[in-house]
């Protein structure tokens, strides 16, 4: 199954994210961002962190989580792309986050994605999963 | 994925949405746009998003969209909506966007462009090299928190007291560079955080610093009036608030997820989550984006000295022989409280502009005294291989709550313009052009390319046709820096 896909979006990038369950959609939906951000092919892994978050509901938690990882991302260096999520409810979510510093990889960086939108979010259930549409300001 | 919903012609360049098109709007939707343009209007979401806006309680008279509009999230980019503060009336975070106070700043010059073409390639490179520039970029001002929360109620003060350019370039921004009622305590430290190094940055994505030629001048009068003629070479500066507006945004527009039920608001995207103006939430909310404001006015501050910098070293000339003084500096993301009559009665409103741009006509008593004349300059930047344009405020602008267009807008999302510029190099085409173009990021170019835009002229014909502004200039880019 694919990770994800591109939609036409005219001012911003709208993402088209699938999963077999919801822990993959939501490492496939930082993925996605992360792959938006910076050239990820052949990188290997540098360090990793600890996200935990929370939010009142499974949408709210899905741009909680993704906002966490860019806040990290801007105040750490840290490019991400590979994820383990430990735990996952309808209102919290514990991962571990792996990824490179951008120190000598800084010309990998494609895209400033400014935050993810709640713009028109809905995680829906498919035959093969789950999916949703996520719009990234940029 | 066409919108086929009901635009009826009120003239050459207005056209209403009646409310009855969807159960809950508040208030008819006006787009201002020319007939072919409307073309392009249906072509994604946008139309879609006015009807959603006019959900907003309190909001007065007409949801309103400029004819640069294309689909945001929330808002359409292009959206104007004010709300009555003491009837309810909400002010959504969505409603003026990540980048908060997002603007452009036009400089003039003493130059001609015979003078600047023999050194057009070193003036392009050195601007490049030494304004910060790209994804998450960095700059040379480093502040403690301390000094950050000062420069957050202060704005371009702070950087002007620190060296960074004059008092005439405060007198000439609009609020003068810091709009009073800033609260740096509703900032959070996450947002002090991304902020701490960023003052100075461009930063990606359609931001840009541009060297251009006045190509034409509309009005002599006015021109005269800015000391503008046709040859001379201008300098233009597009950027926002940079990771601290961001940060703001993204917090209180998750809070007011939350004020919805509190409130019993009723909007059908949750990217319009708003709060009551005089609600406690509303209020931190203003206070904390009056903050990211200021950030963002110290920000083209320092981007500005950093470029008048560089060209006194490329032309060897001093201040007061390179002339670069600051027309206007306007913001073109954000909420303002302003008074307006309505109904014979004065109102205090809350006027979002997502993606357009204040337009105070001659008179205006919040206009600084050096443009009560003339009117108030209006920065409308064009795509990076057309044009851009000077236009000044008028007093039939007062049925768009002063407000006007703020670009060319969209029309090819980035995946279809990057779809469109392969196998093309954006750059050697823009260079046979006569336009020196120097980008950080890798597919810029691509996603930026002129014809992702709308025909700047075209849309500034509409908003000058509609009598909401007046044409006084145009320019013409020779020189581009990309994030």
């Amino acid at each position: 199954m694919k990770r994800y896909e591109q939609f036409p979006h005219t001012a911003d990038i709208g993402v088209r994210i699938y999963g077999k369950d919801l822990k993959e959609l939501f490492e496939n939906a930082a993925f996605a961002m992360f792959d938006i951000i910076a050239d990820l092919e052949g990188l290997e892994v540098e360090v990793k962190e600890e996200i935990e978050c929370q939010a009142e509901n499974q949408e709210e938690l899905l741009i909680a989580w993704l906002d966490e990882l860019l806040y990290n991302f801007y105040t750490k260096q840290i490019i991400f792309f590979k994820f383990d999520i430990k735990e996952l409810t309808n209102t919290k979510i514990r991962a571990k986050a792996l990824g490179r510093l951008v120190g000598s990889n800084r010309n990998r960086l494609k895209t400033e994605i400014k935050a993810a939108t709640y713009h028109n979010l809905k995680i829906e259930k498919t035959a093969e999963g789950h999916k949703v549409e996520i719009v990234f300001d940029v | 994925m066409l919108w086929e919903g009901p635009l009826e012609k009120i003239d050459d360049y207005r056209w209403r949405m009646p409310k009855s098109y969807k159960e809950g709007m508040r208030v008819d939707g006006i787009i201002y746009s020319n007939e072919r343009m409307l073309k392009d209007i249906r072509q994604d979401k946008a139309a879609e998003q006015v009807a959603n806006v006019a959900f907003l309680p309190g909001i007065v008279k007409y949801s309103l969209a400029m004819p640069d509009i294309h689909w945001g999230y929330g808002f359409p980019i292009g959206g104007v909506a004010a709300t009555d503060v003491d009837q309810g009336g909400v002010v959504s975070p969505g409603g003026v966007g990540f980048d908060i106070n997002c603007g452009v700043r036009l400089v003039k010059t003493n130059l001609r462009e015979e003078d600047v073409r023999p050194k057009l390639k070193d003036l392009v490179y050195a601007l490049h090299n030494d304004v910060p520039a790209g994804v998450g970029s960095k700059g040379e001002i480093r502040i403690s928190e301390h000094e950050e929360r000062k420069l957050l109620v202060e704005g371009s003060k702070w950087v002007v007291d620190h060296g960074y350019g004059r008092q005439e370039d405060i007198d000439h921004t609009e609020e003068n560079g810091a709009i009073k009622g800033a609260n740096p305590d509703a900032v959070s430290s996450r947002a002090y955080e991304r902020g701490k190094n960023q003052a100075g940055t461009l930063g990606s994505g359609n931001h840009f610093l541009e060297v251009q030629i006045i190509d034409q001048i509309y009005d002599e009068v006015l021109a005269n009036d800015f000391g503008l003629e046709v040859g001379q070479a201008m300098l233009m500066i597009h950027s926002g608030s940079r990771g601290l507006g961001y940060q703001v945004c993204d917090e209180y527009a998750k809070d007011f997820i939350h004020c919805l039920s509190k409130y019993g608001i009723d909007v059908p995207d949750r990217q319009l989550a708003c709060a009551p103006v005089n609600s406690e939430e509303g209020k931190a909310y203003l206070g904390a984006m009056k903050c990211a404001a200021n950030y963002a006015w110290a920000n083209r501050q320092c981007l500005m000295h950093l470029a008048r910098r560089v060209f006194e070293k490329v032309f060897q000339l001093g201040p007061t022989k390179l002339g670069m003084d600051l027309i206007y500096d306007v913001a073109h993301n954000i909420a303002k409280i302003e008074k307006y009559n309505i109904n014979g009665k004065e109102r205090t409103l809350c006027i979002h502009r997502k993606g357009a741009t204040r337009a105070f006509p001659p008179g205006h008593p919040e206009l600084t005294p050096a443009y009560q004349k003339t009117g108030q300059p209006v920065i409308i930047p064009g795509d990076m291989g057309r044009n851009s344009y000077l236009l000044v405020g008028t007093r039939k602008a007062e049925e768009t709550f002063f407000s006007t267009c703020h670009g060319a807008g969209r029309v090819l999302s980035r995946s279809a313009a990057i779809r469109a510029g392969r196998g093309r190099v954006i750059s050697r085409e823009l260079e046979n052009k006569g336009i020196i173009v120097k980008s950080t990021g890798r597919e810029l170019l691509a996603e930026e390319m002129p014809e992702a835009y709308k025909d700047v002229n075209e849309v500034v014909s509409v908003v000058h046709g509609a009598g909401i502004s007046k044409r006084v200039a145009r320019m013409k880019p020779i020189g581009v820096i990309k994030g």
